[in-house]
């Protein structure tokens, strides 16, 4: 696939103009993965994206410099992913020598604290010290934060805890970000050189897609146009978004889920397309699952299907099937990664039916209906008809895929 | 009501009991919520008729007792016995508690004889003995209350320990039980053998057989109905061999696999399983030789669609969606709009397009089979032949239920 398309598309609202400033050839945009030696960030790296088992995240040794690797979701979105050691030395090197190396053309940080972690202190002012280098470098980028290894910490303490940390986490960032007078409308008003076309082109592309800014980087593009249109206002905060993680449950696949999900370019369209078939074969709800990690990128769920008392189902369904292919690897011999079923189908009697596909080359859609076995049948059958409709999930991204999005 | 939907209910239990007890895990799955399952009243009768070969042998001997005694439910027994330390409390909660098996390191040593019902499709006890005390030595210990009504007695073997002690000690208790009551099934479990190499398992293995043996017939005991299973708790080995040690106690086994054996044949099924869904033992399967792999991955699928079901089976829907899905354009009762009451599943593998099914028998017990390459476009003869198949089972354990 062609890389310059899918720079083009994945980061649609992003600045033209960069990339005529910097002259280098257009990359694909940087997912960084930093915090503390040991918090934990190569075994969720190969936990969501390597299908291991929680189990077997012991035998991974430590990251050595950066381990560099793409993943290629959904056909015309690769992640580009950084996965930084985390010892010191490296730190260092990541700050002095290799931070233009490092910290340019980033899309998003995730930055991972152990909760366990004794020199908290310590921590934050690693955390401050990398947030200065991208907002030097990459201001746009977004910053993930996770609080790691929540398993540690008793039930019934870890929503206090995960709150104090976040707390915390927050007011240095705000602190840091007051220090250098950084503001969302500062970042639009022109402080970089290349911004200034940015804020021209911005409301241009930004109807050139509906209107619908789901694409990534979306956050910048608002700010910069909010600046272009009234730059009276007021300086918002620089943006984190937290989650609490343990590899020994479904919550990473909650955060990544999520990280992913605001990484998907064309998903307004995904989602309107999702709604149309949903509502057509009568399903409860729909789940959109990505091949080789199981995330769950899209959902669509009916009104009656929001009546469902289990609120982390996506990432329940997840775990679920993560673990279940696992135990089919093991049966056929077949990797990890391979492709490990092509369809499933559970009809629960008079209570509900439920049917996964292979959808589109990258996805598996997941079908959760009400009882009945013509109504199955159909939508089986009308859920195979529609992936015509889904191929341009897959497809290397031209400026079609958005027009189809578009078209409905 | 369907096993899924019970199931849900008997897994939670657990967990709330760890929280409030602590020491020991003593649950008493509610009895009285679930009605009486024909196999596991199947199973009553083999368990009186062999009480009744009991009683016979005395007779020669005593005068006779009174009627059999009140405590006893008739309800078979498994006892597990062995050194200290060797892992039976672990076995215990692991099958029939559903405990993670890297948490089993947090049990503590059990202090006195620890009773457990199990109310699955064959409702039985379970009673895990202190190790350190010697009940044969001990003259509190009443016999026949223990031994008098004992479905099996499983005694645990630490692989990776000095085992003659333990050796030593079960043939004490194996020449005790053949004297008193030679009906008992002796299934040894060499536990703990994950570490081990395949050769060394074996080794052991032999040692121990040979040991056993040796003993007994120097007593001049042939034949003793003494077994021997390599188990672990960190893989399904453990659940193989409890299927075994149960499958023993189910009489009319032969016709129960017989019929699996059959529905592989006509449906050219790889292999077929008829598990209990709780414990994931399985009661049953056809003749084809039994391998690990298929088990583990027929065990998985259970516990897949029992997680699914959880997500999206135990919430009730309104009242406004039952009226949308019977209206128009279907026009039906829900219920006519079903083809099967029970649940119904299967998955198509990718390597070679094999689908893997499970149906529902009845609230306790599921079919699982694996099915062969590219056979999924038939799916429909053959949930037809499983139907039928599952009929025969329900007339089956309809027409082993004891008479009154």
């Amino acid at each position: 696939m062609a890389d310059a398309g899918s720079y083009g598309d994945g980061t649609s609202n992003l600045p033209l103009a960069e990339t005529k400033n910097e002259v280098k050839k257009p990359k694909k945009k940087k997912v960084l993965l930093m915090g503390k030696s040991g918090s934990g960030k190569s075994s969720m790296r190969s936990i969501i994206f390597s299908n291991y088992i929680a189990r077997d995240t012991r035998r991974l040794g430590a990251t050595i410099d950066i381990d560099l690797s793409h993943v290629k979701f959904l056909g015309n979105l690769t992640l580009n992913l950084w996965d930084c050691g985390g010892q010191e030395a490296f730190m260092e090197n990541y700050l002095s020598q290799q931070r233009v190396h490092v910290f340019s053309n980033v899309g998003v940080l995730i930055y991972v604290f152990d909760i366990e972690s004794r020199d908290v202190d310590r921590d934050l002012a690693t955390y401050v010290s990398i947030l200065s280098a991208l907002l030097q470098y990459s201001p746009q980028a977004r910053i993930y934060i996770l609080i790691h290894k929540m398993d540690l910490v008793a039930p019934s303490l870890r929503e206090a805890v995960y709150d104090e940390r976040v707390r915390i986490v927050r007011q240095k960032t705000v602190e840091y970000a007051n220090s250098i007078g950084y503001s969302a409308a500062d970042q639009g008003a022109g402080a970089a050189d290349p911004s200034g076309s940015v804020v021209l082109l911005e409301p241009l592309s930004a109807s050139a897609t509906t209107g619908g800014s789901g694409s990534s980087g979306s956050g910048s593009g608002v700010g910069a146009a909010a600046a272009a249109t009234s730059a009276s206002t007021p300086s918002s905060p620089l943006e984190i978004t937290p989650f609490a993680t343990s590899i020994w449950d479904q919550s990473l696949y909650k955060a990544w889920a999520s990280i992913i999900h605001d990484l998907v370019p064309n998903l307004a369209a995904i989602e309107r397309n999702l709604a149309n078939l949903g509502v057509a074969i009568e399903a409860e709800e729909l789940l959109l699952f990505e091949r080789t990690s199981f995330l769950a990128v899209s959902s669509w769920t009916s009104e009656e299907g929001q009546r469902n008392p289990t609120e982390d189902r996506l990432e329940r369904i997840s775990n679920i099937m993560k673990h279940f292919k696992q135990s089919i690897s093991r049966f056929t011999g077949t990797p990890r990664n391979a492709e490990q079923f092509v369809r499933m189908e559970h009809k629960a009697g008079s209570r509900f039916n439920l049917f996964i596909l292979k959808f589109t080359t990258n996805t598996y859609l997941m079908v959760v209906l009400p009882p009945g076995e013509a109504r199955f049948n159909a939508a089986m059958l009308n859920c195979q008809i529609a992936i015509e409709h889904f191929k341009f999930l897959d497809g290397p991204v031209t400026t079609a895929a958005p027009a189809h999005g578009v078209g409905g | 009501m369907s096993i899924f939907s019970r199931l849900r209910r008997s897994l939670s239990s657990p967990s709330q009991a760890d929280d409030g007890a602590g020491a020991g895990i003593s649950i008493d799955y509610a009895l009285n919520i679930r009605g009486e399952s024909p196999a596991k009243l199947t199973l009553q009768r083999v368990f009186e008729q062999s009480r009744q070969v009991v009683r016979n042998n005395k007779d020669a001997t005593t005068p006779p007792e009174a009627p059999a005694r009140p405590t006893t439910k008739g309800r078979p027994r498994l006892l597990l016995m062995g050194q200290r330390r060797s892992g039976k409390s672990s076995i215990s909660s692991v099958v029939f508690h559903k405990l993670p098996p890297n948490e089993t390191l947090f049990l503590e040593s059990t202090a006195r004889i620890q009773k457990d019902s199990m109310a699955s499709f064959m409702d039985f006890q379970v009673w895990d003995f202190p190790g350190q005390i010697d009940i044969f030595e001990n003259p509190n210990y009443d016999m026949d209350a223990i031994f008098g009504e004992i479905g099996a007695l499983i005694w645990v073997i630490d692989a990776q320990d000095d085992y003659l002690e333990a050796v030593t000690r079960l043939n004490t208790t194996i020449l005790h039980l053949q004297r008193s009551y030679p009906n008992i099934n002796i299934e040894v479990f060499i536990h703990k053998v994950d570490g081990l190499s395949d050769d060394y398992k074996l080794d052991i293995q032999r040692d121990i057989t040979i040991r056993i043996q040796d003993e007994l017939s120097d007593h001049g005991f042939e034949n003793a109905p003494v077994t021997f299973h390599l188990t672990s708790i960190y893989n399904h080995s453990i659940f193989e061999a409890f299927s075994k040690v149960i499958q023993k106690l189910i009489p009319q086994l032969g016709t129960l696999e017989a019929m699996l054996t059959n529905l592989c044949r006509t449906c050219r099924f790889e292999k077929a399983y008829l598990f209990d869904v709780l414990s994931k033992i399985y009661i049953a399967t056809d003749s084809a030789a039994a391998d690990m792999a298929s088990y583990e991955i027929c065990s998985d699928y259970i516990d897949v669609i029992i997680d699914i079901t959880e997500v999206y089976g135990s919430w009730p829907r309104s009242d406004a969606q039952r009226r949308r899905i019977e209206g128009e354009p279907w026009n039906a009762k829900v219920d006519d709009q079903v083809a099967c009451p029970w649940a119904e599943s299967c998955m198509v593998l990718h390597d070679a397009g094999r689908p893997i099914m499970l149906r529902e028998v009845d609230r306790y017990l599921a079919l699982v089979a694996i099915m062969k390459e590219d056979s999924y476009d038939r799916m429909p003869l053959v949930n037809m032949n499983v139907e039928a198949v599952v009929q025969g089972l329900t007339e089956f354990f309809d027409i082993t239920k004891p008479r009154k």
